[in-house]
């Protein structure tokens, strides 16, 4: 909309925002700069460029031990909030109960509310079940806090959905169960793929619950975080480094889908007699 | 449409489970402000010692009133920064607006341990920082204030919040018709007119979820202050942490946790309020 518009010169507010920028990345560019200075993190300038600190990264298995269970608490985190986010859509879009609004706030306050107050709940609960704090806990732990993501991406889903498809699909003699599977789910797809890459990240990075529902096996931040603790080490500028990059990578990919989708969505618009 | 049995398969499951392993644990969270710690043991004795604990301690108003002053700080300095980087992206940067925008969202993707770790590596006496100075002689010995100080957690957490705070403020600038901005121009109002008069009022909702957002999350961070804050950096929530870890009373760190917990809802209401006072129909 603004494009129809000239866009005026501001000088004084761009060198402001270029220094923003410079504020947002600086400590990310540090970070990679450092991961190949053979001298370790700090003093200026970085000299001696090496890859040892990577070579030393791929040699540490504890650290990779980590990253599997992170992988293993994510998959599962983004499995239970999905199914369970979109059974949460659906109720809140389709029917009705008592305590509904309760129920919407309720979900969403993990999200909301500083992470030790979740996790603390998480623990005595943990405590008051008599369960053992494990990976397990963990992963309860971030598909529970996590389902609003699920909820709030697939409710938006849902009231994009045509509904004359599900009503001619239900007319024409399909079982309500085929109706969800053949017509609902599929319509569904975009808003799952994107709740589920959200849910992923963000239970990859999550450390304020994990804290406290870990049991003897460390996720990634938390196994770089017990590092930390004992001192400085420019193998986690190399894991850090590494993350930065898968994560650039996916956002990548997840424009191309996002744009193809698009894209379709848009032929097949023109494509329509 | 929907049947009975469709309509209970996808309500009950959620229900159930959030009731669960959600609302059971808030629960237990405020029963626990009530119980005591007798001979390193909890014993469910309903009281309000805690209570009376947190506010006869000056020690705890002190910390909270400390954990106050820092969100502030990252709020105002998080909305300073990222006020005016989403008013130059909406209205000022032309083609580049779509690469710009994606250039704010990167870095909310690069884990929060990670970023204040490389604050921790710019900051220490033999940092990053303090190895600039001295190689170009603005200091010949490492400056030592920088880091374990409240000055490094709003810097760490103004890094962290500032993408935070830009999206929601960007988002709501998008939304103001551009026909109401050129309106006020053609009538005469000069730019910081338009700005104050007409931008700013319609950009408020948005502002204000900004705000919220940062205060809310740095009054309950504890992981910032033990990276980067120093024994002069304790936040509320250390406390609560410590409280729970080797001091073992669960009870007085329930209370705390109840008091912030009631600090954020009552925060979070009266934004609701105040977005809906200001929102553009």
């Amino acid at each position: 909309m603004s494009s129809q518009y000239p866009t005026r010169r501001a000088p004084l507010l761009a060198i402001y925002s270029a220094l923003v920028f410079a504020f947002i990345y600086l400590p990310i560019v540090v970070l990679i700069l450092y991961s190949f200075n053979r001298d370790g993190v700090g003093g200026f300038p970085p000299q001696q460029l090496t890859l040892d600190w990577y070579r030393q990264l791929f040699a540490d298995s504890p650290i990779w031990d980590s990253v599997l269970n992170s992988l293993l608490v994510a998959s599962g985190a983004v499995a239970l909030s999905l199914i369970l986010g979109l059974l949460a859509a659906l109720a809140l879009d389709r029917a009705s109960f008592p305590g509904k609004s309760l129920f919407r706030r309720l979900v969403q306050l993990p999200l909301i509310l500083p992470g030790i107050i979740t996790g603390l709940s998480l623990l005595m609960f943990v405590v008051f079940a008599r369960m053992q704090l494990s990976l397990l806990t963990v992963f309860l732990g971030h598909g529970t806090a996590l389902i609003s993501v699920a909820t709030t991406e697939v409710f938006a889903g849902l009231e994009k959905l045509d509904r004359a498809q599900e009503e001619a699909s239900l007319d024409l003699g399909a079982t309500p169960w085929q109706t969800f599977w053949h017509i609902t789910l599929p319509n569904l797809k975009l808003s799952l793929i994107a709740a589920g890459l959200l849910i992923f990240t963000l239970s990859m990075d999550e450390i304020a619950v994990t804290f406290f529902l870990l049991g003897r096996d460390n996720t990634l931040p938390l196994e770089i975080w017990a590092r930390l603790r004992r001192g400085i080490t420019p193998e986690i500028n190399a894991i850090s480094t590494l993350i930065f990059v898968v994560s650039v990578v996916l956002i990548v990919i997840w424009y191309r889908i996002r744009m193809r989708s698009i894209g379709s969505e848009a032929q097949h618009l023109l494509e329509r007699p | 449409m929907y049947s009975r049995a469709y309509k209970t398969i996808v309500s009950v499951p959620p229900l159930l489970w959030v009731g669960l392993f959600l609302l059971l644990p808030y629960a237990l969270m405020f029963a626990h402000s009530f119980w005591a710690v007798q001979d390193g043991t909890l014993v469910h004795h309903w009281n309000l010692a805690n209570y009376q604990k947190l506010l006869t301690n000056p020690l705890y108003a002190e910390v909270l009133f400390r954990t106050m002053r820092i969100a502030a700080s990252v709020m105002l300095c998080s909305l300073l920064l990222g006020y005016p980087l989403a008013y130059y992206l909406s209205f000022h940067s032309g083609a580049r607006k779509e690469l710009l925008y994606q250039l704010v969202i990167v870095p909310l993707w690069v884990s929060y341990l990670v970023r204040g770790y490389a604050w921790k590596t710019i900051l220490g006496s033999d940092g990053v920082l303090n190895g600039f100075l001295q190689y170009f002689h603005f200091t010949h010995a490492p400056v030592g204030f920088l880091l374990y100080s409240p000055f490094a957690v709003v810097l760490m957490l103004t890094h962290i919040y500032t993408p935070f705070v830009f999206l929601p403020i960007y988002a709501s600038l998008e939304h103001i018709p551009r026909p109401i901005v050129e309106a006020s121009q053609d009538l005469g109002a000069g730019p910081a007119s338009t700005f104050f008069r007409v931008i700013l009022p319609l950009s408020m909702p948005g502002l204000l979820a900004g705000a919220t957002f940062a205060f809310v999350l740095s009054l309950g961070d504890f992981l910032a202050p033990l990276l980067v804050g120093g024994s002069s950096g304790t936040m509320i929530a250390n406390i609560v942490q410590t409280l729970f870890g080797a001091s073992y009373d669960w009870p007085l760190g329930a209370a705390i946790s109840v008091c912030i917990l009631g600090i954020t809802l009552s925060l979070l209401f009266l934004t609701e309020r105040l977005e809906r006072h200001w929102s553009f129909k």
